[in-house]
């Protein structure tokens, strides 16, 4: 659970430490089994190898047939880079219910610059959907750290004002593939090197993310500020800076993921993406991220993400009607919650136990 | 052997401590909204406003009341209207399947109950946050119930049943449903407000290990709160599902986040320990009226979505915003000493 202090290198804490485990106390078989037993990360994506491995046993094509190949890859890229944005809101220990909305703008403006400027060069088109993504994350940021008000009423708020923005400016148009370049739209389902180009543009977010909150300071202070907000802020931490960094960074993906799913759908109507805030912080919250933050990783988040998606496909092939799919999902997520707090209390118990023994 | 304690006396008068809060500002914005759309707007004052605006605010009034005890608590459901889902569905298979209408609400109200049962569990006993139980237990619910009805829908009820749930007294006036709204307003208003249980309520959202303390018993009446709401989100399924006369699985999806804005424009803190149930009354009339007024206009639903937004971003940004300015007042008045909410709150 609490990923911080369980990393190597942490100074300890206080004068009177602990004694400390020798390294050599232990095997190097031992470490590495405890190692992953400990991280969610590999956990989480044994659980996405075993769905796979179920339902390619059943139906052999789930995976070797090349559609389904690049389908697996594909549908999940939209959501990952959703919940990657999400989790480094969740682990500053706020939270962005506007993503949804956020993409249905930055979907129809990808449609509308593509309508009305035929001709447009497709890397205007992401940079504006970036641009205006990360702009309407601003206004989250702002309002939830210069007005000290909580994250979840916020974006609630903003999830029905850039709601209705689309809806206002769309109304019931819609915009179809006809409308778009054929070159953008290829992008949905180009490949390199049979890896779908939309799951390389999310996994390189994921990596740059994932290595920035790693290892930059402003990415430790995420973490710092999520763990204990008022000692963020004492201990001299940006706080406010941060946290509308964060929601900046969450809506610039959001607003990336809008042209991801233009490319890869080719309608867009004002409805797009309506409940994607839910399914963001469900995959967030599958992948270990704490919901009260300072914990977790993007990593976990985004192979939470795939694991939703995957299990969504995957439950029809395993005999399971699509209709239940949803309710598979919300016992996975109520599991995965579950399996948390029992881990983290064993944990809890074992420390106390061993600083009681020393 | 007497001892005399002197307590501080209330810093404001009565009619400040009345008058200046959240839940009398979201209730005058009520009176003005009324007003200016039976001046302005023609077809409002019309005999058919009100009724509707009833027969189509009842399940958020309904979910509101005890989701505002929740939220004072400190905790949070959105599992609400995949209960009101699950239980239209449920209505809807066993009447098909030749049960009373009756019996078939009871046994909606009673899987409503263990819903809300598993959610107060998780989180009143097992300890884990409501946010993500019950972002879970939205999607279990919500499954469960286009699980059990896939994509059909179940329409053929009982004319008798649909009538009570869309007409009411002096020829439709006064919708029936007003009666269970007014009932359930009055118990929860008594609960939460007139018993040692709302006390409780409060104490628990202030600082849940001080109510501990104090003798609340914190996780049972976490648990209570969430076996309430999940009991009234199935009778407002039952509701809904005769309302429209059709059962689906998918029936009053996103209800949850309708009811949320409308507790939280009432002036329900969601930190928890405050809020009142008049002022929850007054954000869903609020978003009600606004709704029904601009659509008499031929507004559309999306300009509705803004202002519904704008309003609850400005409920809760309003408190921040005259807490600055107060504190620039203090600023200015140096040698007043620390006095006022921060004071207060920093006292309870």
């Amino acid at each position: 659970m609490s990923e911080t202090s369980t990393r190597p290198g942490t100074p300890p804490a206080g004068g009177d430490a602990p004694a400390m485990t020798r390294p050599s106390s232990m095997s190097t078989v031992s470490r590495v089994t405890t190692t992953v037993l400990r991280s969610r990360e590999i956990a989480i994506a044994l659980v996405l190898v075993a769905v796979i491995a179920a339902a390619t046993i059943k139906t052999p094509s789930f995976l070797f047939s090349s559609n389904s190949w690049r389908d697996l890859l594909l549908t999940p890229a939209i959501l990952m880079l959703l919940a990657v944005g999400q989790a480094v809101v969740i682990i500053t220990r706020n939270v962005d219910l506007s993503v949804g909305s956020v993409l249905a703008i930055t979907a129809y403006l990808t449609g509308r610059l593509f309508v009305d400027n035929p001709g447009i060069p497709m890397v205007v088109v992401f940079l504006a959907a970036l641009v205006v993504g990360a702009a309407l994350g601003l206004v989250n940021g702002l309002v939830v750290a210069l007005g000290k008000v909580p994250a979840l009423v916020i974006t609630l708020g903003t999830l029905y004002i850039y709601r209705g923005i689309v809806l206002t400016w769309a109304g019931s148009n819609r915009i179809n593939a006809s409308d778009m370049p054929d070159g953008f739209l290829a992008l949905g389902t180009k490949q390199v090197l049979s890896i779908p180009v939309l799951f390389l543009i999310a996994v390189a977010v994921l990596a740059v993310v994932g290595y920035f909150l790693y290892t930059s300071r402003s990415g430790r202070d995420m973490y710092a500020i999520g763990s204990d907000p008022d000692a963020a802020e004492l201990y001299g931490l940006r706080v406010r800076s941060r946290l509308v960094g964060a929601f900046v960074l969450s809506g610039a993906l959001a607003g990336l993921s809008g042209v991801l799913y233009a490319a890869r759908y080719g309608t867009i109507s004002s409805g797009a993406g309506t409940g994607m805030e839910l399914q963001a912080v469900a995959a967030v919250v599958i992948g270990g991220v704490a919901i009260f933050g300072g914990s977790g990783t993007v990593w976990g988040a985004a192979i939470g993400a795939i694991l939703l998606v995957t299990i969504n496909r995957a439950l029809p092939i395993l005999g399971i009607q699509d209709f239940w799919q949803q309710a598979v999902v919300g016992a996975l997520i109520l599991g995965a919650i579950i399996l948390d707090r029992v881990l983290s209390a064993r944990r809890t118990r074992k420390l106390v136990e061993a600083r009681d023994a020393s | 052997m007497t001892t005399t304690r002197s307590y501080q006396t209330h810093q404001h008068s009565l009619w400040r401590r009345v008058l200046v809060t959240p839940e009398a500002a979201v209730i005058a914005l009520l009176v003005l909204v009324v007003v200016w759309s039976e001046t302005m707007v023609p077809a409002f004052s019309g005999p058919l406003t009100f009724p509707f605006l009833v027969l189509d605010a009842a399940p958020i009034l309904l979910i509101a009341l005890p989701m505002t005890l929740v939220i004072v608590t400190g905790e949070i459901d959105l599992s609400v209207a995949s209960v009101v889902g699950l239980s239209s569905v449920l209505v809807g298979m066993l009447h098909h399947d030749g049960m009373s209408i009756p019996v078939a609400g009871v046994v909606a109200l009673v899987v409503g109950l263990l819903c809300g049962l598993l959610n107060g569990f998780l989180v009143a006993y097992v300890g884990l946050p409501s946010l993500a139980v019950t972002i879970g237990t939205l999607a279990l619910y919500r499954g469960v119930a286009v699980g059990l009805l896939g994509t059909r829908a179940v329409t053929d009820f009982p004319l008798k049943w649909t009538n009570l749930a869309q007409s009411g007294f002096l020829t439709g006036r006064l919708p029936y449903i007003l009666i269970p709204i007014v009932v359930l307003g009055v118990v929860f208003v008594l609960l939460l407000h007139f018993t040692s249980f709302g006390r409780g309520v409060f104490d628990i959202g202030l600082n849940s290990e001080a109510a501990h303390f104090s003798g609340v018993d914190v996780a049972r009446t976490k648990l209570v709160v969430f076996a309430l709401t999940g009991v009234v989100s199935a009778f407002a399924g039952i509701y809904y599902t005769l309302r429209y006369g059709s059962a689906r699985g998918d029936n009053a999806t996103g209800l949850e986040l309708q009811v949320i804005a409308a507790v939280l424009l009432g002036g329900v803190s969601i930190f928890g320990g405050r809020g009142a149930l008049h002022g929850v009354l007054g954000g869903v009339l609020l978003i009600a009226v606004i709704s029904s007024a601009l659509r008499l206009e031929n507004v559309t639903v999306n300009v509705i979505n803004i202002i519904i937004g704008l309003l609850l971003v400005l409920s809760v940004l309003s408190s921040s915003l005259l807490a600055w300015v107060s504190r620039l007042r203090r600023a200015g008045g140096v040698g007043r000493g620390r006095s006022g909410p921060r004071a207060r709150r920093v006292a309870a």
